[in-house]
């Protein structure tokens, strides 16, 4: 017996409540989007999860090695004067 | 960046030394590995890993989402025989959400590079392992009862433990499957507890499925660790973070209360409770039943894996038509 025909995968993310970012939930199985999204609502939707769903194709997300996460990353490193705990302000002050 | 990138690269050579000096046989990747483990880092699909630990993952995983599929079939059995419509609707959503434990662990299964339909292949030709529990019978419908509470139960105190294992996506898996199998758990024991409060022989059908699913639920958590060959290795890297015989207990210490507080009588001589140690003392599992089951000579083996391929092939028609329909939409 053979599964044969193995469908994409797609990934899902899930948009808990109107005004929450979309997060990444898991992936389906699907032979295109709209089942891509049906099956993400039957999978990941079953109790309210959600008011909305993305599905993009899996092999559509660029991501980051964790390998190079040091040079990668090496522009916001060096830079701790981004941070508003970097500065030394007056003491007893209670509006900066 | 220029000096950043220099100390970078110096901190580094210096704890590769302090790694190559301290260890012979590990590699100093691995070496590195294991201790940011230690440090309570959690592993994510594209990070470095050893080849066994992503074996011995998978492994895990694919059982484990085996398990949740076949598992749908001994409470299928009782679908079309509920005693109520309301029975009959809280069922099927319960399987529905067995084969969405399924789907959830075999996608984060395939984070570690192996196909789904690999995994199903290998589960419909009777390589694979799945849980021996599902190779019993549901003769009545208060088995459905006690699969919910007593099977359901155990593997909820497994996965919450494993909700905390080191490799994110099966983490991330196991805590949205904790949150449904709450709602099994339940309702398993609500049939029972119905059925404790109902005629003689009604009793009678709610502790026979007690005295039969009781020694297979405590089965589930496998061989005491001392003959579990992956445990080590398992425990190390947190794949595991307590052993078979840890968490055996923890069940068992919960769930006799249960038992009491609706009139079941759990089926063992030797149970204690043990003021010393503050946990229930318990007779001997039959290690060899489990071995006959586990090698396929249960009561069911031959039958989940027929239905199983059943199911299967009778869902070809729908794999082919909607990849047709994809097709079409694409060419139009």
């Amino acid at each position: 017996m053979n599964s044969n025909h193995q469908w994409p995968t797609w990934e899902v993310f899930t948009q808990k409540k109107q005004g929450a970012a979309h997060e990444h939930a898991g992936s389906v199985h699907a032979p295109d989007a709209e089942m891509a999204l049906l099956n993400a609502r039957d999978v990941y939707g079953r109790r309210q999860e959600g008011v909305n769903i993305w599905v993009v194709p899996t092999n559509a997300i660029i991501a980051s090695t964790p390998e190079d996460v040091g040079a990668f990353f090496d522009p916001a490193n060096d830079k701790m004067y981004r941070s508003p705990n970097f500065f030394k302000t007056a003491d007893g002050l209670k509006t900066i | 960046m220029l000096v950043s990138l220099i100390l970078a690269k110096l901190i580094s050579h210096l704890g590769f030394m302090d790694v190559k000096v301290k260890t012979d046989d590990l590699s100093a990747k691995e070496t590195a590995f294991n201790n940011s483990i230690k440090d309570g880092k959690v592993i994510e699909p594209k990070d470095w890993m050893p080849e066994k630990y992503r074996k011995q993952l998978l492994r895990m995983m694919s059982q484990h989402a085996h398990s949740e599929v076949v598992g749908m079939l001994p409470e299928g059995n009782w679908i079309t025989r509920a005693p109520s419509l309301a029975r009959k609707a809280i069922l099927i959503a319960k399987v529905q959400d067995e084969a969405g434990h399924g789907l959830y662990i075999y996608s984060a299964a395939e984070t570690l590079g192996m196909d789904r339909s690999e995994m199903v292949d290998q589960l419909l030709s009777g390589k694979a392992k799945y849980s021996s529990i599902f190779n019993y019978p549901t003769l009545t419908w208060a088995d459905i009862g006690a699969i919910g509470w007593l099977v359901d139960g155990a593997a909820i105190v497994n996965q919450t433990v494993l909700a905390k294992c080191s490799y994110g996506p099966y983490s991330r898996a196991m805590l949205r499957i904790c949150r449904e199998e709450n709602f099994h758990n339940k309702q398993g024991y609500q049939i029972l507890a119905f059925l404790m409060r109902g005629t003689k022989e009604q009793k009678e059908m709610a502790q026979d499925a007690m005295n039969r699913w009781w020694w297979p639920s405590l089965m589930m958590f496998g061989p005491s660790d001392k003959d579990s060959p992956n445990s080590a290795d398992l425990l190390k890297w947190k794949v595991k973070l307590y052993t078979n015989d840890d968490l055996r207990q923890r069940f068992i210490d919960r769930t006799v209360e249960q038992a009491e507080a609706i009139g079941l009588k759990v089926p063992d001589d030797k149970l204690k409770w043990n003021e010393e140690s503050r946990h229930y003392d318990f007779g001997e599992i039959n290690w060899e039943e489990f071995f006959q089951v586990i090698n396929g000579n249960g009561p069911c083996n031959k039958l989940r894996l027929k239905q199983r391929n059943d199911a299967h092939s009778n869902g070809q028609w729908v794999r082919e038509a909607a990849k047709a329909y994809s097709e079409k939409r694409k060419a139009n």
